[in-house]
């Protein structure tokens, strides 16, 4: 929709240029802007593309230098439970393990919340709550990991060591999952952080997701005597699913990647734990540890767990995909 | 969506504005730049400078870098003219530093631990400057504990191997008559890094129990127990805030921490309290050292005898080719000898400064043995301190 232009005095006034042209008419103008376009048309086109060629540049790279580790242990590597640079035999599977727990831990936490946080945001807060508090949960994630780390290991894990577990472990201690001695640096702390970290990403995201739902899809459901609460769960919730769950996944892969705060709050120990009060290790807290002063089998074996990480990525990238595209219908929800 | 006229001639306004901007601010980049020059043609430098670059372990770090910023400020005369020599030593680990120097992209290398065998494979003609010592110390959080902890080498092994559970476990209680012992659980907190303090410590339980086999003795290891951290910072953190957790860190971070730390049986059967005295005496009582180019792979000075020797101590060497020129192009004459003369103060004036960083100062008889270290460095076959 265009503006309307009344000149004061009531004339005709002219329509405004086009903005690339300086003048009107002149064929040699026109020329000059179209060979701009077809430059500016190359250049984002290669930038694209770039992308998928840097892709493939770390995937061959990493493949090329992880070989030594491929050779040595196989397939088994992924298998493998013990990390034992003293007698040269790596294992990956405490890190993968440690990164899937870590990781849906995170989400257990996280979700509730961050669906919390973006209903109220969309649907319940007045409006002069809304923007402060937007601002507010986005400005968590600019927060520098490192800085979650430190404060994981000097606030939380002393919280955690002190109050919160030794309670969880009164109500739930019946659960091999609670047992144990309760030091604060473990995966449980490690998956509280990691919530922490992702509520800022899930929230913003699945509120986007609330507020693209049209207005006239409350208004029906308000209209047919629907409650709030049915109205939002009914008409808004189900309408935004699959871009809620889109943030769900967004939040997923920020957990899986997360480097320093889990480094700093895990525990880093290289072993299969039974409870979420033992310390452990993710693939990227193991790769932080190790990574300056590995020989050069050790480095060949973190290199093919970075390999793995990507392919865990990749994994769960490729499957919330399907599962936005197959099981919720495209089209219904707000993309 | 079309753009009115006066909002057209604001965004003209604003572009034309934006080139002045950018105009002006390459003018006194220009003019600045201009400034620089001149300055440096009109007065020339009267001080010539040499860069020395160095690379290695992090343990020495904070000395080096005070032996760097002191040494740039010592008047020195190469070829009558001022000389100000630079030494700048990246911390990136003893590992890498080793690496830096077999690739020849570095003048010397840091190291804690000393070169296996097959790395003076690699590297010929390497030799071992020992520039200080370091203990690494057992440091505990037990609230309850005052009056301090004796422990043996034996009895920390069984705490890292997670055969001793609880505080008050009747082998800790043996060593320590008349202290009441908390029935709490022990958490052991180890290196998650590859460390040379992880070296000394599990070479040292080693000596001493008998069920730490060959293959608990590295740098990185595969801990029985416990909860790793990084760096002795992270150490030192872990232990601060985690109650009935032990540790072991270097000393330095200790007292700057004010952390508590048990004192260890030496092999002489008294209990000592690790510190810069007992860390020199431990120094002091090394003997039969190698020849500075010869095989240093089996140096140790834990366990020496001396009365006050603290049994948990290590050298850290300086990296250094006996032929300067095996460096290839990037070493000169002139850079070479600022090399030596540089490792010649630091193992001098340059001990001096180590004691406010928690450093011990190196004992006469290692003190010797680097002058002659120092002095059979050469360079295209001239030697360089005589």
């Amino acid at each position: 929709m265009g503006k309307r232009y009344i000149a004061e005095d009531g004339s005709p006034i002219e329509p405004p240029m086009h903005p690339f042209r300086t003048s009107r008419g002149g064929a040699q103008r026109r020329l000059v802007a179209t060979s701009g376009d077809l430059i500016f048309q190359s250049l984002s086109t290669i930038v694209a593309f770039s992308v998928l060629g840097l892709l493939a540049l770390i995937a061959g790279i990493l493949f090329v230098a992880a070989e030594e580790s491929v050779q040595t242990f196989g397939f088994g590597f992924l298998g493998g439970t013990v990390w034992d640079p003293v007698s040269q035999v790596f294992g990956a599977a405490p890190f993968i393990y440690g990164m899937l727990v870590t990781s849906a831990l995170a989400l257990v936490l996280g979700v509730p919340i961050s669906l919390g946080i973006a209903i109220f945001l969309s649907e319940l807060a007045p409006g002069w709550l809304r923007t402060p508090l937007t601002y507010v949960v986005e400005l968590l994630a600019a927060v520098p990991s490192v800085v979650y780390g430190l404060w994981g290991i000097f606030v939380l894990a002393p919280v955690m060591r002190v109050y919160i577990e030794p309670s969880v472990q009164a109500i739930l201690g019946f659960l091999p999952l609670f047992r144990g001695n309760p030091i604060g640096s473990d995966v449980f702390t490690a998956g509280v952080i990691l919530a922490v970290m992702i509520i800022p990403t899930i929230s913003s995201v699945s509120r986007e997701a609330l507020l693209a739902v049209p207005d006239t899809q409350r208004e029906a459901a308000l209209s047919l005597g629907a409650t709030r609460w049915e109205t939002t769960r009914f008409a808004v919730l189900r309408y935004a699913r699959a871009g809620i769950f889109g943030a769900v996944v967004l939040g997923l892969g920020r957990a899986v990647g997360e480097t320093m705060a889990v480094t700093m709050t895990i525990g880093n120990r290289n072993a299969i734990f039974t409870s979420l009060f033992d310390p452990g290790q993710t693939i990227s807290s193991l790769i932080a540890n190790n990574w300056l002063e590995a020989g050069s089998l050790e480095l060949s074996a973190l290199i093919e767990l970075g390999l793995v990480l990507m392919l865990v990525s990749l994994l769960i990238n490729a499957f919330a995909r399907l599962m936005v595209g197959r099981v919720l219908h495209v089209g219904e929800g707000a993309e | 969506m079309a753009i009115t006229p006066e909002e057209k001639q604001r965004l003209q306004k604003g572009s034309r504005r934006g080139i002045g901007v950018v105009v002006v601010v390459v003018a006194v980049v220009l003019i600045l730049i201009a400034a620089v020059v001149l300055s440096g043609v009109l007065n020339p430098p009267t001080t010539q400078k040499i860069t020395i670059l160095g690379a290695g372990a992090t343990f020495p770090c904070p000395l080096i870098t005070k032996w760097s910023s002191d040494y740039s400020n010592v008047s020195l005369k190469y070829g009558g003219k001022p000389t100000q020599v630079q030494v700048n030593y990246n911390c990136v680990g003893s590992g890498a530093g080793i690496t830096q120097i077999t690739q020849k992209t570095v003048d010397f290398a840091g190291s804690d631990a000393p070169l296996k065998p097959s790395e003076r494979a690699a590297a010929p003609g390497l030799i071992h400057v020992p520039e200080t010592i370091g203990a690494v110390t057992a440091a505990y959080n037990v609230a309850s504990l005052s009056s301090g902890l004796n422990l043996t080498g034996n009895v920390l092994g069984e705490i890292f191997l997670g055969k001793i559970t609880t505080w008050n476990s009747a082998n800790i209680s043996a060593l320590n008559p008349g202290v009441t012992l908390p029935s709490s659980q022990i958490t052991v907190v180890h290196r998650s890094d590859s460390s040379g303090t992880s070296f000394v410590w599990t070479s040292y339980l080693h000596l001493e129990n008998t069920g730490w086999n060959s293959s608990l003795v590295g740098k990185s290891i595969n801990w029985p127990v416990g909860v790793g951290a990084s760096g002795n910072s992270g150490v030192a953190g872990k232990i601060l805030t985690t109650p009935d957790s032990i540790g072991y860190v270097e000393l330095a971070y200790t007292v700057q921490n004010s952390m508590k730390v048990a004192k260890i049986q030496n092999p002489a059967g008294n209990w000592i309290l690790p510190s810069l005295a007992s860390t020199a005496a431990a120094a002091a009582s090394f003997t039969n050292p190698p020849t500075p180019s010869g095989d240093w792979g089996n140096v140790s000075i834990l366990n020496t005898a001396g009365a006050t020797s603290y049994p948990i101590a290590s050298l850290t060497y300086l990296l250094v080719y006996q032929e300067l020129n095996t460096i290839g192009t990037s070493m000169t004459a002139q850079k070479a000898q600022g090399l030596v003369d540089f490792l010649w103060w630091a193992v001098h004036d340059g001990q001096s400064r180590g004691a406010a960083l928690v450093y011990p100062t190196l004992p006469a008889g290692l003190v010797t043995l680097d002058e002659g270290a120092i002095r059979s460095i050469t360079f295209n076959g001239q030697t360089l301190h005589s």
